[in-house]
């Protein structure tokens, strides 16, 4: 029988990625319910330093190291974590709702005919022992909650910054296994050829805690610098509205919403924007929205837990400013 | 080259959904449907692709009798033919039944690439498109925004979306990509387009046709299922902050400290 939780720990500049301790704080909780093992699975070159960190967690943490996956591609990382579960047979597999995640994870529920759940908010064990995932449909505007009833793994990719992370307790010191990729070089068909790195490139928006947001209201791409500025003090990441994509003010990967990103930060601030439905299906889900918009009934005041009517351009300056004062208290 | 763009009708993005009270599932009264926003991408690619080497365009959706409308939508902008999965017993498919009955479709096919929207905005998976190439045994870019055939066709170079910037790969041809925003500019159907339009073979496949046992698709042949469907949680009322412009803000940022404790 399938047994164990296992998490996919991905690896982003030579760290472990945050959502990886997301996963196993809520892996955790799911494997005492069950009785099952967790086990956290490394893949990439000169990653045995990072077993420790996961091992604080994990009850086991299988890695593989293989100069192959130095570089994420699609056809090795799924080849050595489809024929993993093929060994072990977990009856549960995680991995972040990150680019690496969704698709990897894909591909490799097909290869093992099993069932997937993408982008989930939520992950809790039934009374019939099954997960239960809780995913957003029509970007948020619904919610289904969906069950892998008889193939295993039951296979999941979860949202950054949703499920809540613990510290380890400090007892546990997982055993560490090194296992052997078994690459063939022949059967990798993508190659990375390059990797750029947009300029002045910060969090990106499906990870950030604090997003600034400008939309139509900017009236053009120069005016961006105020929302830049502000998005400084806080340690935020810029983003915009389809509006403001469209007039091509702001890059395509900015926007915010449902032909856009999904995002789930605990501060989004909207600057000049209406609040499109489909707009408000990307954001809606924010644990603060804040709107500022001089037209009183823009709908973006529905969803706003602080909202201030007012002309934005003089509204965010002043705004910044005391955000600097607090920030530089504390 | 044969391009074949897999690709699905959706709500319009402007629709508000509503949960019927079982939660069994969306009320689809009064819902406009359109061709999904990433999959027309994938249709302005494949006519892009065929325009500059020459060969067939050819749409392929799983759907009710009402996807018709958005393959006509494909054949209008230039698509040369299309196939149209639709059998009662297909409803309920998820993600891996869902590519499954495409790859079974598309296997009969003779194509040099395979184009998917990145996800399909109602159910949001984004898994049909890595499924259906792991199905085909083809290799998968996702989230490509640049698109190149190499001059002798068997390979292709593109870049893709990731956090933070960007990754250019090269992938031998056939194989599947997912288009993204910024990939193209979709153009509209023009009026003789949308005549020629209704000339052009929507080929139908039903269960027989299809050729896996009814076990195999829709529901039956899904790996997930769904429980239910909820709303998202409530928001409690906000508050508005009035007052002149230093007030506001001052009030603000101390609402988000004390009040929020967002910051």
């Amino acid at each position: 029988m399938a047994k164990g939780i296992w998490v996919f720990a991905e690896v982003k500049d030579g760290n472990i990625r945050k959502i990886t301790f997301e996963l196993l704080s809520q892996g955790k909780k799911m494997a005492e319910k069950l009785g099952e093992e967790l086990v956290a699975v490394l893949l990439g070159s000169k990653v045995e330093g990072l077993t420790g960190r996961l091992a604080e967690y994990a009850d086991k943490v299988y890695w593989v190291e293989d100069p192959q996956l130095a570089q994420y591609t699609t056809d090795a990382y799924a080849t050595v974590l489809a024929n993993l579960c093929k060994e072990h047979q977990p009856s549960i597999f995680l991995c972040g709702a990150t680019v690496i995640g969704k698709d990897l994870s894909p591909r490799i529920a097909a290869r093992l005919q099993t069932g997937l759940a993408t982008d989930c908010t939520g992950l809790t064990i039934g009374d019939d022992g099954l997960m239960i995932t809780k995913r957003p449909v029509y970007a948020g505007k619904a919610f289904t909650e969906v069950v892998c009833p008889s193939s295993r793994p039951q296979m999941a990719s979860v949202r950054p910054n949703v499920l809540e992370m613990y510290p380890p307790d400090g007892t546990k010191k997982g055993e560490a296994i090194k296992v052997e990729a078994k690459i063939e070089p022949s059967s990798l068909r993508t190659a990375v050829l390059e990797v750029v790195k947009s300029a002045g490139a910060k969090v990106d928006l499906t990870e950030a805690d604090v997003i600034v947001s400008g939309g139509r209201g900017m009236k053009g791409p120069e005016n961006f610098k105020i929302l830049e500025e502000l998005a400084e003090v806080l340690r935020a990441t810029v983003g915009a509205s389809r509006a403001a994509v469209d007039s091509g003010w702001r890059d395509h990967g900015d926007q915010v919403g449902q032909t856009g990103k999904v995002v789930t930060p605990n501060l989004y601030i909207a600057c000049g924007i209406s609040g499109a439905i489909q707009h408000l299906a990307g954001m809606g889900s924010s644990k603060i929205i804040v709107a500022i918009n001089k037209d009183p009934d823009a709908p973006i005041f529905q969803k706003a837990d602080y909202g201030i009517v007012e002309d934005l351009f003089k509204v965010v300056p002043v705004l910044t400013e005391e955000f600097k004062k607090l920030l530089a208290e504390s | 080259m044969n391009i074949i763009v897999c690709m699905k009708q959706v709500p319009d993005t402007e629709t508000l959904i509503k949960i019927k009270p079982d939660g069994s599932g969306i009320v689809t009264d009064d819902i406009k449907y359109v061709m999904n926003p990433y999959c027309e991408f994938a249709v302005e690619e494949a006519l892009r692709i065929k325009e500059k080497f020459s060969g067939q365009a050819v749409l392929v959706t799983m759907g009710p009798q009402r996807a018709v409308e958005a393959l006509r939508t494909g054949l209008a902008m230039g698509a040369d033919r299309s196939i149209h999965l639709n059998d009662p017993t297909f409803e309920g498919a998820d993600g891996f039944a869902t590519a499954q009955a495409l790859a079974e479709t598309i296997k009969k096919e003779s194509f040099d690439l395979i184009l998917c929207g990145k996800q399909a905005v109602d159910g949001d998976l984004a898994q049909v498109g890595p499924s259906l190439a792991e199905l085909l045994n083809l290799p998968h870019v996702t989230l490509i925004t640049k698109l190149e055939i190499s001059p002798d066709k068997k390979k292709a170079k593109v870049e893709r979306e990731v956090e933070g910037g960007k990754e250019v790969i090269e992938v031998n041809l056939p194989a599947v990509f997912t288009c993204q925003k910024g990939l193209n500019e979709p153009r509209y159907a023009s009026l003789p387009g949308i005549m020629k339009a209704k000339k052009k073979e929507i080929k139908p496949i039903n269960l027989a046709a299809l050729g896996l046992p009814a076990d195999q698709v829709g529901a039956a042949g899904s790996k997930t299922k769904i429980l239910k469907y909820t709303p998202p949680a409530s928001r409690p009322p906000g508050k508005v902050i009035s007052g002149e412009v230093l007030d506001a803000a001052k009030n603000l940022v101390r609402l988000l400290r004390e009040e929020a404790k967002v910051i």
